[in-house]
């Protein structure tokens, strides 16, 4: 292994930056080529794996007195069946999360207890059926109330305050002309990507290294899977070697190992060196890999009679989970999103008795900016001002949080942009003045924004191969969004060659090391490594490399610590219909104007905003995990009960970007796109519902009965 | 894995002599409910019988001393059966409510015995480890004090709330459907409202068929008022969800009040709910939203909401008054 290069990146002479490059996974994956994790049969030693079926706690808290495993074991083809009396130890135990069956002790319902190894898929399953677990149960509480969320977390995700205070917001509220004050719900949701959470492990004797754990994983972050398991398997973390070559989603609930990983581990210990393999089940997800807490937003807002906010108060009340803490930062994009002299916000969770909740699809963004953007339509209305206006009038000078200033600030231009494509200027004042057959009508916006996330920790190594040709490697995952095609064209931009010149590998933990795909960091913090190597590769061996030629190199610029701060908008608009009789809502429009420096491919870069935008529908008028407090459990755990939005839902949806470029950010001029599109949007919904019907709904997801009176 | 007997006869009487002689066996058609039930272990029987190849899968019309029906075979997929012509032109109400169901992959895949014989839909009865007296008699009742979004208004018991959720069975409950039924003893007929029952002390049984007996077919009265039928279904998300309330409906009037009207509704009980009193209070009188809302307020009675369905109660109001309304503007057409 060579030494890493430092090397601060210079702006790239974009060329294929900036243009359609057709995704380069694009025919394996249409033609049914490309192998997600338990699919992988073709390396050697993996051909042949054992199956693994999980066996869950159907208490929420207490003890397990007892694993009969003899039926199970009795059952053709079950092998054996581990549980904590009998799983190989691990050696870190701090992450209740994942140090799965160590003890006795039941933190939450669905919580692994046992493990059926089998000869198949089929024996695994039905030998998890037959294994009798008896429990010592305990009284548990799973209901989340505001009542009841009095803790204080230390810090909120990742590493935020978990209070702020500026100015006297007491008084500032007391002495404003005109005051918001409400509260605005979110529901637990669970992330559910397309592929279930997915492993393949296989422990065995490496050449020359001792043991090696091999893991195939479906994971937004193969470098992470590797650092976080290796210790507590007691292995060092080059002996854990992980790829995760295409993955069908994450959405966060990927972005780092769950408990059916270490399991997988712990199974392939046992059976070495035969692999096992572990896909978790759809309805095991509702459990197992981590969802959205559900949220409580307590809003005041106070203004002058022209809506010119004087102060802003954002409690947020949220879960978590006994055995695990997680602290969604519901309240810290309000931090930075409006001015106001008098500023307040707070975090308090519950700790419950429940599966631990995780990163999903714009952690605190999404249920913060939902509420404040409901509160500031209402704070429209309330002003008789108009929505869009109501934000110009707003839009901070600097960073209220910092008093920096932004590097790239551009909201005034999403929303004059956005309200003049979608026809903002026809709007009838009033709420409830359109009628179209059975159909109320409304249109109403909402602003987006998303913080610009650098990750440190990234490296990439650049290698001359003949003909002209680069390898560029770094260990990131592609999930879907469209990596592989962005860093090809950055890394042929930074190289001054042509996209085809350039064989990218990426997804194995054996290249160097990479940041989770989450965030939405992924672009700017790969994609500043590979420049950083590529120009560093240029520097020291020239434009025409002896083949073999090698170099790594780190980016050495931190904007996060300069002298910016570095935020993406973005202004969302919404048509709804409310059926007048049934309350049925329909989006026929959705269109969202986004600030979000470079685009690097329009392709790609669409299909991430306008699934964003989707996303958001479905948080707005679908997803809803429906948890029984009485067991402890969701019990709407399947698609059939959990609703995503359909095709038939999903209407005339688009984006498009102010042409611009950030290159305080990164040398390609990016900031993220991933979740920016989520961001807004229900709020955009709620608050055209609220137009059409003159119904307030301050609670997602909107529902068809929310529009009909009591009987 | 869990072996269970696989077998496929030949002909119907095979297949019931198969399934009556075994107390674990049960017939399989396209699947699309029973599979979904054996990988939950919410269904574990010791041998499926398996009749999706039985020649059971014409659709024919028929002169009978009942008039002319549709003879549409067990095994005739929601999909065909949509796109029949007959269905189309004849009983445009049942083709609308086959499309409103379940999604293109399904509709290919299940037949309209299985689409009626579809058990009862309740989040606890697909979680084995809830308590739930359909799936374990006398273990209790999750969904009454549980997640109720879905429950039963008109019905119910205190041992089950739970829907049934097809949308072609409240088509043919309103269309007067005789379900052909073939047992050890031979054939039989009944109206398709006597297949379903409401859950009483037994929950466990969602029809009244004894065990082994095959529906082989349905016959469906190809009248002028079923001609103008339709379907309406409200639901939470445009497509491919199950009925929060649906109606089926036909009407034909004279001089402005009522002579025929059929109505039916799902997502309301345990079985479709064949609205006899609003039917009854609906003939003679003219159709207008007043009217309809009386008609509906009738049928709806002796409902039983909780918070959870609430709900349901306006929104069949309006479903129905805006269905029969437009019936009625179609007339005019």
């Amino acid at each position: 292994m060579t030494d890493t290069v430092e090397q601060v990146p210079v702006p790239l002479d974009v060329r294929s930056v900036g243009t359609r490059l057709a995704r380069v996974d694009g025919p394996e994956k249409v033609t049914g080529r490309a192998r997600y994790a338990v699919e992988h049969r073709d390396e050697e030693g993996l051909g042949d794996p054992l199956s693994l079926w999980l066996v869950q706690s159907t208490v929420a808290k207490g003890e397990v007195e007892a694993v009969d495993a003899s039926a199970a074991l009795a059952h053709d083809g079950v092998l054996r069946v581990l549980d904590h009396t009998s799983a190989p130890r691990l050696e870190d135990t701090e992450d209740g999360e994942l140090a799965v069956l160590q003890d006795a002790r039941v933190h939450f319902r669905g919580q692994i207890v046992a493990v059926v190894v089998a000869e198949t898929s089929e024996a695994a399953r039905e030998g998890a059926a037959l294994v009798e677990v008896s429990y010592r149960a305990e009284p548990h509480a799973a209901a989340f109330t505001v009542e009841g969320a009095t803790y204080r977390p230390d810090s909120v995700n990742p590493a935020f305050e978990t209070d702020s205070d500026d100015g006297d917001v007491d008084a500032a509220l007391a002495g404003s002309a005109v005051v918001v004050d409400a509260s605005y719900g979110t529901p637990y949701e669970h992330n559910n990507p397309m592929e279930p959470h997915a492993t393949i492990a296989r422990w065995h004797e490496g050449d020359d290294d001792g043991v090696v754990l091999r893991l195939v994983d479906s994971t937004q972050g193969v470098h992470g899977v590797a650092s976080t398991i290796a210790p507590m398997v007691g292995l060092g973390k080059d002996q854990v070697h992980v790829t995760a070559p295409y993955v069908g989603g994450g959405f966060g609930s990927k972005g780092l190992p769950h408990a059916n990983v270490v399991v997988a581990a712990l199974a392939a210990r046992e059976t070495s060196p035969r692999p096992v393999s572990l896909a978790v089940t759809r309805q095991q997800m509702f459990a197992l890999t981590g969802y959205r807490t559900a949220t409580v937003s307590r809003m005041r807002l106070g203004a002058d009679r022209d809506g010119r906010l004087t102060a802003i108060e954002h409690r947020a009340y949220a879960q978590s989970a006994a055995v695990k803490e997680f602290a969604e930062q519901t309240a810290v994009g309000t931090r930075s999103l409006y001015a106001a002299a008098n500023r307040r916000t707070s975090h308090r969770l519950a700790v419950l008795d429940v599966a631990v909740p995780s990163w999903m699809r714009a952690p605190g963004e999404m249920p913060g900016i939902f509420a404040h953007e409901v509160a500031m339509d209402e704070l429209a209305v309330a002003c008789g001002v108009d929505p869009v206006e109501l934000r110009v009038r707003n839009i901070p000078e600097r960073d209220p949080e910092t008093g920096k200033p932004f590097s790239d600030h551009r909201l005034v231009e999403c929303l004059r942009e956005g309200a003049e494509r979608f026809g903002w200027a026809d709007r009838p004042a009033q709420a409830g003045a359109t009628l179209d057959g059975e159909w109320r009508v409304g249109t109403g916006m909402a602003v987006s924004t998303y913080p610009g996330y650098r990750m440190p920790g990234n490296e990439a190594r650049v290698t001359a191969l003949d003909g002209g040709r680069f390898e560029v490697a770094i260990g990131c995952v592609d999930i879907g969004t469209g990596a592989r095609t962005v860093l090809t064209q950055i890394a042929a931009d930074a190289l001054g060659v042509d996209p085809a010149a350039v064989v990218l590998r990426v997804a194995d933990s054996s290249l160097p090391p990479a940041s989770v795909a989450g965030g939405s960091s992924g672009t700017a913090s790969w994609g500043s490594a590979v420049s950083a190597a590529a120009q560093a590769f240029l520097h020291e061996h020239g434009r025409t490399p002896d083949p073999g030629a090698s170099l790594t190199a780190s980016a050495a610029d931190d904007p996060l610590n300069g002298d910016h701060v570095f935020h993406s908008h973005g202004a969302v608009f919404a048509e709804v219909r409310v059926h007048r009789r049934t309350g049925e809502i329909r989006v026929p429009r959705l269109f969202g104007m986004y600030s979000v420096g470079r685009v690097m491919n329009p392709t790609t870069a669409r299909s991430q905003l306008v699934g964003g935008l989707v996303m958001g529908l479905s948080s707005a008028l679908h997803e809803e995990s429906v948890r029984d407090p009485r067991f402890g459990h969701v019990v709407t755990q399947d698609l059939a009960t959990y609703h995503v939005a359909s095709h038939a839902d999903v209407l005339d949806v688009d984006a498009d970007w102010l042409e611009g470029s950030d290159e305080e950010f990164t040398p390609m001029g990016a900031r993220g796109i991933g979740e920016i599109g989520i961001v807004g949007t229900a709020a955009a919904v709620i608050n055209a519902a609220y137009h059409a019907t003159g119904v307030r709904v301050r609670d997602l997801p909107v529902t068809a009965d929310r529009f009909l009176g009591e009987g | 894995m869990r072996a269970l007997d696989y077998v496929r006869p030949s002909t119907p009487e095979e297949a019931v002599a198969a399934v009556a002689g075994d107390e674990d066996a049960m017939f399989l058609a396209g699947g699309s409910n029973l599979v979904d039930h054996l990988k939950l272990g919410v269904a574990r029987p010791g041998r499926l019988v398996d009749v999706s190849r039985l020649p059971l899968d014409e659709v024919a019309t028929h002169d009978t001393d009942r008039g002319t029906v549709l003879r549409v075979g067990a095994t005739v997929r929601n999909a065909d059966l949509a796109a029949h012509p007959v269905v189309r032109s004849r009983l445009p109400g049942l083709s609308r409510a086959l499309l409103a169901g379940a999604s293109g992959q399904i509709r290919q895949q299940a037949s309209t015995a299985g689409n009626l014989l579809q058990r009862t839909r309740c989040v606890y009865f697909q979680d084995v480890t809830t308590p739930c007296n359909k799936r374990e008699p006398g273990s209790g009742c999750s969904a009454l004090e549980g997640y109720g979004r879905y429950n039963a208004v008109l019905g119910a018991s205190e041992h089950c709330v739970a829907t049934h959720p097809s949308d072609m069975a409240v088509a043919m409950a309103a269309l007067d459907t005789s379900v052909v039924v073939l047992g050890p003893d031979g054939e039989r007929r009944m109206p398709s409202t006597d297949l379903h029952r409401l859950p009483g002390d037994e929950p466990q049984r969602d029809t009244t068929l004894a065990h082994g007996e095959l529906v082989t077919g349905v016959e469906i009265p190809l009248t002028d008022l079923a001609a103008v039928s339709t379907y309406r279904k409200v639901r939470d998300r445009a497509s491919y969800a199950f009925a929060l309330v649906s109606v089926a409906a036909a009407v034909r009037t004279a001089g402005g009040v009522v002579e025929d009207v059929r109505l039916a509704w799902g997502g309301v009980a345990h079985a479709p709910w064949r609205a006899r009193r609003a039917e009854e209070a609906l003939r003679c009188g003219p159709v207008d939203e007043q009217a309809v809302a009386a008609a509906v307020d009738a049928e709806l009675a002796e409902a039983e909401t909780s918070e959870a369905t609430t709900y349901k109660v306006p929104m069949l109001r309006g479903a129905t008054v805006e269905t029969l309304l437009a019936l009625v503007e179609g007339e005019d057409a």
